[in-house]
This record gives C-alpha cells, structure tokens and sequence, in this order.
C-alpha cells in the first residue's frame, strides 16, 4: 500500500496507529529515519515458473503472484532460453494477462456479414454446440478437409490434435510461407537439417559474425540476443548487410549498406574470393561436402567487381569483409536469418548462406552453428485416425512446390476462393493468428472468408481477424493455463512447462480445454484421453521418471550436455540424400531448379518509387502486442523511415504525417516520417504490425501503419511457395 | 567493509546496449511506477551522415550524484543521500515543490502522482535483500552493471579501471554516478 503524506494526515490516529506498529513504522513515526528504503512490494506471494508466450521463442519466465494478481514477471534462472533475463515482451506479459480488452465470453454472430462484427456473447456451450455442429455438417457435406486449421504459437498443438481427429491435414502456419520457411529448406537442401526455432547458433563462441538483414536487437530473441552480446563483449568483429543503419550496424565494425534485393551478388562474390584465394576450410570441404568443383566453377565469373555494380558494395569492401569472415573460421557464423520471405529465391539465397557457412566450415562447429539436442517425452497414446486425408490443396492447380514442407497459408486461403486449388475449403479454425495482419493481400484473404460456412476463432485479444469470425472462443493467456510438454531443441536437453500462475479470467478457458470439448462433441473423445492437461502433463513426466514435484517448482528438467559440436566431440552427419554437404544439389537439379544459387537482377522501383521494406521493433511481437498497454508505454506507434536527404529534397520534415502509396493505388494510413541519414535513398522502412482497424482493440486502434495493406503484390518461391513480400513499391506523399 | 563506506555506481557498456528497453519495462514492474512515467529511459545517440555513420545506445536514470544538486536543493530533506551514497527521496517529507527537479542535470526526476517526487532508487530495496537492480537483472545484453566501486574485487570497479568511460554532463559538478563505458 503506498500512503501518499496527504493521506498520511488524513487518515488519523488509531488505524494509522495500528498500521504502522505493524509494519515496523511505529518506532519512526513520519518516516524521518533516512535510511528506511520504500519498498514497492511487488514480490509475490508465491512465484510461478511458466514460459513465455508474448513471442514464439519459449522464455522460461517466474511470475509473481500476489493476492491473486501477477505483479511482475521476470526471467527464470533455471531456464537455458532466459538464463534469469528477459526482453521486454516477456517483461510486459502482464500488459496482456490485464489487458481490458480481452475477449470475455464466446460470441456468436447470428445476423450481419462476416466482418460487421454484430456479435452476441452466448455461453460455452451455445458456443461449442454451434461450432461441432457446423464441423460436422461441413464433414458429411465435402469431407474433413474442406476444414483448414491456421495455427501460431504453443498452445495449437491441441487444435492439430483436433484436426488430425476430425480427418484434416490442412494445418498450416504463416510463421512458415510467410516467414521463415525458405531458411529451413535452404539449409536443409544443404545440410540436410533445417535451423529450427530457436535457431542452433553458438553466437556467443563466434569470432566474428555477419548479418544479412538480420536485425538482432531489434528482433528481441532472448537468447539469441544475449549470445550476440556476449560475444561482442568477448570482441567478436560484426558485418552488417542491411539497406538500413540497424542496431545491430551500430555494433559493427562493417556496415554494408547493400541496395535491396541484391544479397546473392554480395554472397557469391564474398564466396569467389574465399575459394579463390583459398581461405575455405579445404578438410571439412574434402571430408563432409560433394560439389565443390560445381560451385567453383559458378563463382568463376561473380567477381567484387560484378558484384559491386548489382549491390553498390565497393569490391575492396566485399574483399576486405570476405577476408575478415573467412579469417575466424570456423568461428565466423553467416547468420542465417529468421523472416526471410523477402524476393521470391529465398530458398536460393538462403542456400547461398548455407553454402558460404559449409565454406567456413561452420556447421557443427564451436562459434558456428550446434547440432541441437532435445529431451523427449513419452507421447499419450491417441488411435490412429481412421480417415486418410486428400493432400492440401495449397498451391494453385497445375503448381508444384517441390521443397515444401508444411502446409502453405495463404495457399490455403487462395483455395479457399471457389476453383482456386483441387478443392473448396468451407471452414476455417483460426488459433491466435491474426491472418489479415501475418497473410500479404489482405483484401483477398476478407474476400476468401466470405466463400466460408463457418470460421471459429481462438483467440485471446479481439484481433482483426476475430472480428470476421462466426464464433469467437476466448482462449485465456499462457499465464492462466497449461500447455502440452514437449521439447526444444537446443544446445542441452530441457524441459519445460507452462503452468498456470492465476486462474482464468472472465470466462476465457484454455485452448486445451476448447479443443477437448469440440472432440468430444464431433465424436473424438479418445483422441483426449485425460480430463485435465495439467494431469496430462504431469502423468507424462511421471512416466518419463521425472520428479514432477520438482519440475513444478522450478519449472523445468534440464539433461546432462551433450557434444554439440565437433569440438566437444561429435562426429558430424548429414541427413542429405548424399550424406555429405550437397554444395551444389542435385535434388534441386531434379526439381528443375538450379543446382547453385543463380544472382536474379530484382525489379527495380520506378521513378519517385521507393522499395518498402519492414522489421521489428524490440518492445513488439508485430501485431500480437501492440494492443499491450504496458509494453507500449515505451512503443506505441510505427513511423516511416525515409533518408534525410531524401526527404529534405521532398520538402519532408521528421515528425510530418505522411501517407504511402503503393504501385496499385493502396494508401497506408497517415503516419509520421522519420527523416534519417540511417537509411539509402531507395527504400523506406516501417515496423510491421501497426495500424490495427479492429474496434474492439480500442488501444491499438488507429496507432501507426499496416504495411500488410500495401502488400498487394508478392512474389513466390518456386522451391517452397514462400511468397516474397519485399517486392512492393511505394511513394511518399504528405498527408 | 562497512556500509557507510560503499560507493554504489553502476555502468552502462555501450558498445552491448541495443536498445530494447527491458530495462525500463522490468523498472516499471519492479517499482510499481505509474503508467506514463518511467524512472530509467534510453538514449540513442546516431552520428554522421549516410553512410558513414556511428551509434550509441544508453540506457539512462539518476545519476546518485555524489554533490548531489537535489539534495542541496530540496527545503524539506526529503531528498537525502541513503546507503552507498544512493540518492533516495522521503515520501513523506517530500511536499512535491519541485525544486529538485529544477536542480537535476539530468532531467531524472518526475512528480508521482501520489504527490511526491519519484526518481531512481538504485532499487536500494532490492539491493539490500542482496539482489541486483530490476534492470540490471533483466537486461539481455548484460549492458547494465551494479556494485561498490569502493570494492576492488567488484565487477562495476574492474569494468572501471579496464574500460574508457565518461559521464553525462561532467561540467554539472555533480559527481555523477552512472559510467557509460565505451
């Protein structure tokens, strides 16, 4: 309780009395002793481990809980993800736990289109009732897989559970072709593993470290983040390859401001003059890779100076840079990227850092990239369903995208345009991902959900994507409920829990619990054989031997290290069809594409264009947080980075609202320019997730601007249907 | 060593800070500091022109200065030096005049709404349990540091003695207390 000096007086003698000889005030009655320290009194009452939800990464997290409300969350010690610290996501997790507008009670929309938002709140069961009942006449009418599920973060593992129940496979996500699935299949092309998340990098042992539009610092993984911090205080050398002054070019010693798109020039002209000048690791080429007479051959020609005149990187810079990187090796990480849909060869430029990184002989190795470990247990037995699924129909008819791997997203909401894909899709179940915001063309995905009998959204906050929904579920937060247990690939064995700290509010009720309740009514009852997860979880760890007494109190099992690379020991292995390090791939020469990454000249903006380009912000996990009152408290809008000479030649100023215009006539929301010598003249940059219309998220309404929106074009990877979104083009107009 | 003689200081290493505001997030939790009003915030200081450009970050707060201008300012003695030579402000002796806040160099103080004025306290609470301040034990980067510098086997006193440091605002006089290391 903090007693201000005015209630001090007012309040009078005997409560006061009494308050104060309690809390050991009565022996300084006004507080005179200088040396009492006010205490905030925000330690809880009971600490709860958890791990973190605001972004995907899986911060072991302590919530402190005190009469009943989490006053403060901070980083769990235990935990290898946070070792004891956090970023500011995780920090504000009670920014969302107590957002106001949070969904309360199950809506249904009985009248209105899709969109108009003329919902009424029902109850669960009217809610559930609804929903099995519209699933299960879509199943008997066009089959399960007319039912796609579109699913981001921990929690959706039960909703697949569902899926796989009710006989479809259509479980996609965008954090795939949207994000960073070209990276996986690039580097599983050529190693044969793809990174994962959390990505297997030994960033803290790297000698020297290269970005390649890797914003780190401002893309807040923890871990990673603290890995390139220790490193930097160990003296690792920084390159930085990014069209904009990042923070993380602050930190370095190059800053290579490469014109966009260009970056398979820079990485085929920095791989000439390694092998050229001999600088590879030639044992670990001779030893673990096949195609190294192929690639040689390819780079004879991508010379500095034919490089120099695609990315406007002086060809003195790319051999110093390339001398410096191949000068650490194996501790010299060519980072490999994390969001990577940028321009349609993805999977060849990802490829192309696969390959630069096999050139250092990095992969396996200490301050390069680990071989990940992960601690597994025992799965609850579930029957084999007893319908086999169609394929998904997410490519348009007639495509084949050899590489991909996961389901495609907005491949899956293209088919849901009548005759698009092999088939219609008439539901939806969309788990806590916004798809007009995480989707390019949001216009098209709006006009995909009006073809649909039913679209169930599981959400906690009332996102735009929500308000399109015949039924709303309100899931509670990860700090209200528990979670499936499964592993984590990382440098050491773990694992580790989500348990709830406070018990839900409103009628919100946890994802696991609105799956099982659907199962049982569609009839799948045994595909949740358990009545609480929470006992699931435990039972489970039980039976793998764990003391789960232990694991709840300090919310994780932690395994004995393992080697990781080869300097602690491991010998390396290749999952390729080659066994070895495909350098050049003949399983993309069988596809029909090109073995090694070929440089494609990128379309170029007209004039008075300039390429539109997007990122992160560290207090913000895109759109999912900028509702979180707390965390925007230190971030509360985006702004339009325009160079300052750019803008001074427009008659632009830094602080003036401004409006971008995309090459198809879409106009963003007025924003401020933030006129800046930390970007080149030919593109302008925002944060991605601002500019929320949805209504009910009264905070974030309003704030900033959607680049989604002015995302009308995309171009696609043929490798793996990754659609490339750095490829639209916009002018800058006063508002 | 007995506690009149710590020298509490902290450093800020520049050259890990990225920015990211955990540090004023964790603060604000800690401290239950009203929505609106933060007692640690960030600086970021570009220089050059494109493309030759430089950049420091720092995350800063009150500077515990040792001639202290908002003690020597402040009618009431709320304002006083505690423990370590921490700069603490007494709730309730502080009748909100502000004329610490006109004092500080460093734009560190703020009036709460509760009516008092509020600022840093090194989380001196947190200090005296043997934990480190909110914001030095959440920071990802470890750019923050916390000790005696009175101590030579403490970390913020090596970081001293092994790095180029300077202080904001030396010409004040006030004998600053927050190093930035760069």
């Amino acid at each position: 309780m903090a007693t201000t000096r005015r209630d001090f007086i007012r309040i009078g003698g005997a409560s006061l009395g009494a308050a104060a000889f309690g809390s050991g005030l009565f022996t300084n009655w006004w507080g005179l002793d200088p040396d009492r320290v006010h205490d905030p009194a925000t330690d809880g009452d009971r600490v709860v481990p958890t791990f973190c939800e605001l972004c995907f990464w899986k911060c072991g997290v302590l919530a402190h809980v005190k009469n009943g409300r989490v006053t403060k969350i901070v980083g769990n010690p235990e935990h290898p993800l946070s070792r004891g610290r956090l970023c500011p996501r995780g920090t504000g997790g009670t920014g969302l736990l107590y957002d106001p507008d949070r969904l309360k009670k199950p809506l249904l929309r009985r009248r209105g289109k899709r969109g108009e938002q003329t919902f009424e709140e029902v109850s669960w069961d009217a809610a559930l009732d609804f929903t099995a009942g519209k699933l299960e006449e879509i199943r008997r009418k066009y089959g399960p897989e007319a039912v796609a599920l579109f699913s981001h973060g921990y929690g959706g593992s039960f909703f697949k559970t569902l899926m796989t129940a009710y006989g479809s496979n259509n479980i996609a996500a965008p954090s795939y072709a949207q994000c960073r699935g070209a990276r996986e299949v690039g580097f599983q092309l050529t190693f044969g593993s793809p990174v994962g998340s959390p990505e297997n990098l030994d960033l803290s042992n790297s000698r020297v470290i290269t970005l390649i539009g890797s914003h780190l610092g401002e893309n807040m993984h923890n871990t990673q983040v603290q890995d390139f911090a220790l490193a930097l205080s160990r003296g690792a050398q920084v390159v930085v390859v990014d069209p904009r002054f990042s923070t993380a070019a602050g930190k370095a010693r190059y800053w290579l401001p490469i014109k966009p798109g260009t970056d398979i020039a820079l990485l085929l002209a920095w791989m000439h003059v390694i092998v050229e000048e001999g600088l590879y690791d030639r044992d670990y080429i001779e030893k673990y890779a096949t195609g190294f007479g192929e690639l040689k051959a390819h780079l004879a020609d991508k010379t500095p100076e034919w490089a120099f005149t695609e990315t406007t990187i002086a060809p003195e810079t790319i051999v110093e840079t390339a001398r410096l990187i191949a000068g650490a090796r194996p501790a010299s990480l060519v980072h490999p990227g994390r969001h990577v849909a940028w321009y349609g060869d993805d999977t060849q430029r990802t490829r192309a850092i696969a390959i630069l990184n096999a050139l250092l002989g990095s992969w396996g190795r200490r301050g390069g990239f680990f071989i990940p470990v992960s601690m597994n247990v025992p799965k609850v037995p579930t029957p084999v369903p007893a319908h086999k699924p169609r394929p998904a129909p997410d490519a348009p008819k007639g495509t084949v995208y050899p590489f991909a791997d996961e389901v495609l997203a907005h491949g899956l909401c293209d088919a849901t345009i009548p005759g698009t894909g092999a088939y219609d899709f008439k539901g939806w179940i969309v788990y806590g991902t916004n798809l007009i915001q995480a989707l390019p063309e949001p216009a098209k995905t709006v006009r995909a959900i009006q073809n649909l009998d039913l679209l169930v959204a599981i959400d906690v906050l009332p996102a735009e994507i929500v308000g399109y929904a015949d039924v709303v579920l309100p899931e509670c937060t990860y700090l209200e409920r528990w979670d499936d247990v499964g592993p984590t690939p990382w440098r050491e064995p773990f694992l580790a829990i989500r348990q709830p700290a406070v018990p839900p509010l409103y009628e919100s009720k946890p994802g696991w619990w609105i799956a099982r309740e659907l199962a049982k009514r569609l009839g799948h009852a045994d595909f949740f054989p358990w009545d609480d997860a929470g006992q699931m979880v435990e039972a489970r760890l039980a039976k793998a031997g764990h003391d789960v007494a232990r694991i709840k109190a300090s919310g994780i099992v932690r395994g004995k290290p393992v080697p990781v690379t080869t300097e602690d020991g491991l010998e390396l292995s290749f999952k390729t069809p080659s066994g070895k390090i495909e350098l050049s791939s003949a399983q993309m020469a069988a596809a029909g594409l090109p073995p090694l990454p070929p440089y494609t000249r990128p379309e170029e903006p007209a004039s008075g264009q300039f390429r539109l380009l997007y990122g992160r912000t560290p207090a913000h996990t895109f759109g999912r947080t900028t509702n979180n009152r707390f965390l925007s408290q230190v971030t509360s809008g985006n702004e339009v980075w325009v160079n300052a000479r750019v803008a001074m030649e427009k008659g632009l100023s830094s602080g003036e609202k401004v409006v971008l215009v995309n090459q198809d006539g879409v106009r963003s929301e007025p924003v401020p320019l933030k006129a800046t010598q930390r970007i080149r003249p030919d593109c302008v940059f925002v944060v991605h997730g601002y500019g929320h219309t949805s209504p009910r998220l009264q905070f974030a309404k309003g704030r900033g601007l959607d680049d989604a929106k002015l995302m009308t074009r995309t171009k696609v990877d043929p490798a793996m249907g990754g659609t490339g979104m750095n490829v639209n083009f916009v002018t800058v107009e006063k508002a | 060593m007995s506690a009149a003689a710590k020298r509490y200081v902290m450093t800020v290493d520049t050259r890990l800070c990225v920015g990211c505001k955990a540090c004023v997030l964790a603060c604000k939790a800690e401290n239950a500091v009203p929505d609106g009003f933060c007692r640690d915030w960030i600086v970021e200081d570009v220089r050059g022109e494109f493309p030759r450009l430089s950049a420091e970050i720092r995350s800063e707060r009150c500077n515990h200065c040792t001639a202290a201008p908002c003690v020597k300012n402040c009618p009431t003695g709320a304002s006083h030096v505690n423990e370590g030579g921490v700069v603490l402000v007494t709730h309730n002796k502080c009748s909100g005049c502000k004329a610490c806040i006109a004092a500080c160099p460093y734009d560190a103080r703020f009036v709460h709404p509760a009516g008092y004025v509020d600022k840093c306290t090194f989380c001196l609470h947190r200090v005296r349990k043997g934990l480190q301040p909110a914001c030095v034990s959440v920071c990802p980067t470890g750019t923050l540091v916390f000790g005696d510098a009175g101590d030579p086997s403490s970390e913020v006193r090596q970081k001293l003695d092994t790095r180029r440091s300077k202080v904001n605002h030396p010409e004040s006089g006030a004998g600053p207390n927050v190093y930035f290391l760069t």
